[in-house]
């Protein structure tokens, strides 16, 4: 009997069988319940997200992986998939197979084949996947064909279908089940508009959108306009109609017979995004000023092209003086890319990193962008903050969270707060004589401990255990401070001075 | 191959045989061998409702891509385009066509396939680029409600929202209509449609009026579904936006699920071969498919991410053990009995395998300080919690630049639950938007104001509170490993629209009109005759079926919560869910967003 079972252990163990094995194995799981989070109030519902049930995940990991040696993954014609997992046999798996004229028939061969099908995919523009009107229309943008009326001849196919008569309804009908259908009967106003109302009846964009075409070539526009504006559905598709096929023109006359001044204004605006010349971008959004904005949009309008005016003098200016090699700033840190277009708050940035010593009187100095763009205190603070930890001048973030009073007296502020400061700093790497001074400077005592801790700045840690007079979370603390250290003599001495109360 | 679709209360095998019937019958007008060029996009919905053999069958010896460019070689009769009718197509079409050679014998001849229809505008188009007349057979293939699982349709129209509520463009309520009286002809008259919201209201029209112009259209089936439920994204802005935490929804949200299949990064999948440890480790994402054909995932997907883990070790152990039996198996008919259950045990226990990746791979999202702090905050705000002020995390995530989606999902769901922002507020948020991502968003921030997502509280009254306690969409004990209520699909929020679905169900919305009222656009209930004879008589005990068709879009956790009131014992509703997509808060404003980049012709 022991030996059959032995046979059959050798027989599973020996096969070619090999198990799926998870990559990593060690334990990092455990740790995260053992990381508090530094937070307020939490909901209470938010914790039980939190603790995932890492114990079971981990077991069914452990089970799976026990399993080695029991079966096989490789030969598995259980699910036929490929490695993408495409099923064998599935259309776009058949794309790629049928379409590899090689009849490579390894697997080797399918995977190149993949490979080359999927970047051949970037010809085609697969963002939208829409059926209907909005899509129809991307094509026409650049080519400027404007007449593109539905079919009036009838091709042969149609014959015998074709009727002369068909009633406004049955037209609308025949063109919705896709058949090709004349118009150019419709002659009267009252017909076409018995057609257009028939077609909206029906809310199908295709026939509609058919029958205003037909409308706008054969309608005087005073009246196509004045006979839109009381169907409000069929004006929607024509408006949208026209935003697709770029016929800006027509479209923002359209808007301002319906007093629709601020779409007006925006859709003129929209325009900027197909103009690549920035000069020209510029002159545009110069024009877009006066455009009747809402209250709320014009003064971003008006800052959007301050920004770009003032970008092109700045970019002129940076790329002269970098070809010139004579600035140890852009020889040191060549530019990656032009500031051209880019946000507001990152022109701060770049700024605040090539031109921070500038005096407010130029264009290209952070405090003349903060006093144009009125950027508030904060974003100001964060953002020459990251410019300046960046390069590592460490003076540079002192000066900057340094205020003096009316006595002359300097004191540390940070409208961001102090913990923010730390997080960025240590992001860039600070020494920690530099973060200390900064931790020391946070106001919660336990955002300040735990930073301190994480830090391994040991002196803040030290001295805030000491004003909170927590004598044993102080000797607890003495193993973590290297052996014969400053940090460990101090924290002796600490413990050996009488004069200090400890609450414990 | 599509037994999951049989496995719930409809069958949906008749629909997708009455879509694979409609695709044979084009195929076999174009005589002779044939090639197929497809539109990339469509390849995924297709291949829910036929595979290549089908295609092979009825002579199809090719397939490419579509792309501009020479056609590449193929010795057959015919080739065929399936395409979306979209102008950027056409072009490419255009540029196939011409560069045909002419003088190559046999010729070969050209058809299109319009999906889901033809394109009056596109044929056009076509004919100016004095390409028509190549084409032979223009047809149209109306693949309107494509099935995906055994309860749940998608029409896959990513754009169906904007269009409706941005461009009140209504052709995709056209094509839901469309794709109602389809399941109508396969499945019986609805007698009973309710609705709730403006496209609701005209889709129910549409259908009532396509009735009575086909009276063919009146069958003779037995109806499958007892209630029609229409309702409108916009009537619960609120759902979308909050992150979801059931499996399937965190899976969606994290690696984003396309025609029930994911793209998940390879390094977990990796097969670990001893002694080759590291090598060899493929670059090219793991791609599966998710459905309820696989038994497991059918048990896991609907439940709470927290709930999952319990499930998986508990599946191992019983694995393990049906291995271990391999050493009691001690008579030959003993191990030939093992042996033959080998294939089950192997499928399950890689199944097992892939979920326990999945799992670990999800899980180090949701223990990162970033997620835990996000979803605080949207807590915080679904229970009404601060949302009139300014709020500290996302002015910090403005400031690490964190993804300009993320910012928008979360101010939005600030609006939607103070019934909009304050003017300082809204103006605040627009401002550092614009000054940190680029003052073009303005663009998108109108079409979000436009949706309603976004807005300025006007009348300086907040009804969030009053719906939410009417509805009970904030819970504050809630289970998530035993759920006894739908509010564990977001932990602690229950889906404004699904508890409309429940509540219509039972007490019925008579008791909730001042609600509806608060909430946008009308409510109505119809009524379809049906012939004497097809009335049902319910037996005792039996659940009603009620088919609730989201239109603009629907999320995996709203999903989940619907398939739990099915499941409820006490419920007496069994749901089959309709939509135009399946969205999350991340696809759905990013199909809102004004597209920034120049289209690429």
């Amino acid at each position: 009997m022991s030996r059959a079972r032995a046979d059959e252990e050798e027989y599973w163990h020996s096969s070619k069988f090999r198990a799926f094995t998870f990559d990593d194995e060690d334990d990092e799981l455990s740790q995260v319940g053992a990381q508090p989070p530094t937070r307020l109030t939490p909901p209470r519902t938010v914790l039980c997200v939190q603790t995932v049930s890492l114990p079971q995940l981990k077991e069914s990991k452990r089970a799976v992986n026990s399993l080695r040696d029991i079966v096989d993954d490789d030969d598995d014609d259980l699910e036929k998939v490929s490695w993408s997992g495409e099923p064998v046999g599935s259309i776009s798996w058949s794309i790629k197979e049928t379409a590899s004229s090689s009849s490579s028939s390894s697997l080797e061969g399918r995977d190149t084949s993949l490979q080359k099908g999927s970047s051949s995919y970037a010809a085609l523009p697969k963002q939208v996947s829409s059926y209907s009107l909005s899509s129809l229309f991307k094509a026409f943008s650049d080519t400027g064909v404007k007449n593109y009326a539905p079919e009036l001849r009838r091709p042969k196919a149609e014959y015998k279908d074709y009727s002369n008569d068909w009633s406004p309804r049955d037209t609308v009908r025949r063109m919705q089940r896709g058949k090709v259908c004349s118009l150019e009967r419709f002659r009267s106003l009252q017909d076409k508009l018995v057609l257009l109302d028939e077609a909206v009846a029906r809310h199908d964009g295709n026939v509609i959108t058919a029958v205003l075409i037909f409308l706008k070539r054969t309608l005087r526009r005073e009246v196509l306009f004045r006979e839109l504006e009381v169907r409000q559905v069929a004006l929607c598709h024509l408006i949208h109609f026209l935003k697709e096929t770029g016929e800006q023109k027509l479209l923002l006359d359209l808007l301002r017979f319906l007093d629709r001044t601020e779409e007006v204004a925006l859709s003129q605006y929209r325009e900027h995004l197909n103009i690549q010349d920035v000069e020209k971008k510029r002159e545009f959004l110069k024009g877009c000023i006066g455009l009747p904005f809402s209250a709320e949009d014009i003064s971003h309008i008006q800052d959007h092209y301050t920004l770009l005016e003032r970008q092109i003098i700045i970019e002129t200016n940076d790329r002269h003086l970098e070809m010139a090699g004579q600035s140890e700033i852009f020889r040191k840190y060549p530019r990656k890319a032009s500031i051209l277009n880019m946000p507001l708050v990152t022109t701060l940035f770049y700024s605040c990193f090539y031109h921070y010593t500038e005096a407010e009187g130029t264009f290209s100095s952070p405090s003349n962008l903060k006093k144009t763009f009125k950027i508030p205190d904060k974003q100001y603070v964060l953002t020459a903050l990251a410019a300046r930890a960046k390069l590592r001048a460490w003076e540079d973030v002192d000066a900057l969270l340094t205020t003096k009073n009316w006595l002359g007296y300097t004191k540390k502020k940070a409208p961001i707060g102090f913990h923010r400061v730390v997080e960025i700093l240590q992001r860039n790497n600070a020494p920690v004589q530099v973060l200390q001074e900064y931790v020391r400077l946070v106001e919660d005592v336990e955002t300040r401990l735990n930073l301190a801790t994480k830090y391994k700045c040991h002196d803040v840690v030290i001295d805030t255990y000491r004003d909170l007079k927590d004598r044993i979370q102080l000797m607890a603390y003495k193993c973590k401070v290297e052996r014969g250290s400053a940090e460990e003599e101090k924290i002796n001495s600490l413990l050996n001075n009488m004069q200090i109360r400890w609450k414990n | 191959m599509a037994a999951h679709l049989s496995s719930g209360r409809v069958n949906l095998t008749a629909l997708r045989e009455a879509g694979r019937r409609e695709l044979r019958e084009f195929l076999d007008k174009c005589a002779g061998s044939k090639a197929i060029v497809w539109d990339e996009y469509l390849t995924g919905p297709f291949g829910l409702i036929a595979q290549y053999s089908l295609l092979k069958e009825h002579e199809v010896e090719k397939m490419f891509t579509l792309k501009p460019g020479r056609l590449p070689q193929a010795d057959v009769r015919n080739i065929i385009f399936f395409v979306r009718p979209r102008l950027e197509l056409m072009d490419i079409i255009t540029d196939n066509v011409r560069r045909e050679d002419r003088g190559r014998s046999p010729q070969r001849d050209f058809h299109i396939l319009f999906v889901p229809r033809r394109s009056l505008l596109c044929e056009q188009w076509l004919k100016e680029q004095g390409v028509l007349g190549s084409f032979i057979h223009r047809e149209q293939y109306s693949l309107d409600l494509i099935p995906f699982d055994g309860d749940l349709l998608s029409m896959e129209s990513e754009s169906a929202f904007k269009e409706c509520y941005l461009e009140s463009d209504q052709t995709s309520l056209y094509h839901a209509a469309k794709g109602l009286m389809t399941l109508q002809a396969l499945y019986g008259t609805i007698p009973q449609i309710f609705g709730k919201g403006e496209c609701a209201r005209h889709v129910a029209n549409m259908m009532i009026r396509m009735k009575r112009e086909f009276p063919g259209s009146q069958n003779s089936i037995f109806p499958v579904f007892d209630t029609l439920l229409l309702l409108d994204r916009n009537v619960d802005l609120l759902t979308p936006l909050a992150t979801q935490l059931t499996y399937e929804g965190l899976i969606d949200e994290i690696y984003g699920i396309q025609n029930t299949y994911v793209k998940l990064p390879p390094e977990k999948f990796a097969p670990k071969k001893q002694g080759e440890g590291g090598k060899d480790l493929p670059t090219e994402p793991k791609k599966l498919q998710l459905n309820s054909a696989e038994e497991l995932y059918a048990e896991i997907r609907d439940k709470n991410f927290n709930a999952v883990g319990s499930v998986l070790s508990k599946k191992a152990k019983i694995i393990s053990a049906a291995f271990e039996e391999r050493h009691h198996a001690k008579t030959v008919g003993e191990i030939k009995q093992f042996v033959s259950q080998l294939p089950h045990m192997q499928a399950a226990r890689s199944s097992l395998a892939n979920h326990t990746s999945i799992a670990e791979l999800i899980k180090d999202i949701t223990t990162s300080e970033d997620f835990f702090d996000n979803l605080t905050v949207e807590q915080e705000f679904m229970s009404g919690i601060d949302t009139d002020k300014v709020n500290n995390y996302i002015e910090d995530c403005i400031a690490q630049k964190h993804s300009l989606i993320k910012i928008l999902r979360l101010v939005c769901l600030q609006s939607v639950c103070n019934n909009g922002l304050k003017q300082k507020v809204l103006d605040h948020y627009k401002r550092e938007i614009l000054q940190t991502y680029g003052y073009e968003h303005i663009l998108t921030l109108n079409n979000l104001e436009k949706a309603g997502l976004l807005k300025l509280q006007t009348g300086g009254r907040n009804n969030y509170p009053t719906i939410r306690k009417t509805l009970r969409l904030w819970m504050d004990d809630v289970n998530e490993q035993n759920p006894n209520d739908i509010s564990y699909v977001y932990s602690g929020y229950a889906p404004l629209s699904v508890r409309l679905a429940q509540l219509l169900a039972r007490p019925g919305w008579r008791s909730i009109e001042e609600v509806l009222k608060m909430l946008p656009g009308p409510h109505f209930e119809e009524r379809q005759q049906l012939p004497t004879g097809l009335q049902k008589k319910r037996q005792h005990g039996e659940n009603r079926v009620t088919l609730v068709f989201f239109l603009g879009g629907v999320t995996y956790a709203e999903i989940a919560a619907l398939r739990f009131l099915s499941q409820m014992e006490d419920g007496g509703t069994e749901y089959v869910i309709a939509t135009t997509k399946l969205i999350n808060g991340t696809t759905w404003i990013k199909s809102l967003m004004e597209k920034l980049e120049p289209a690429p012709f």
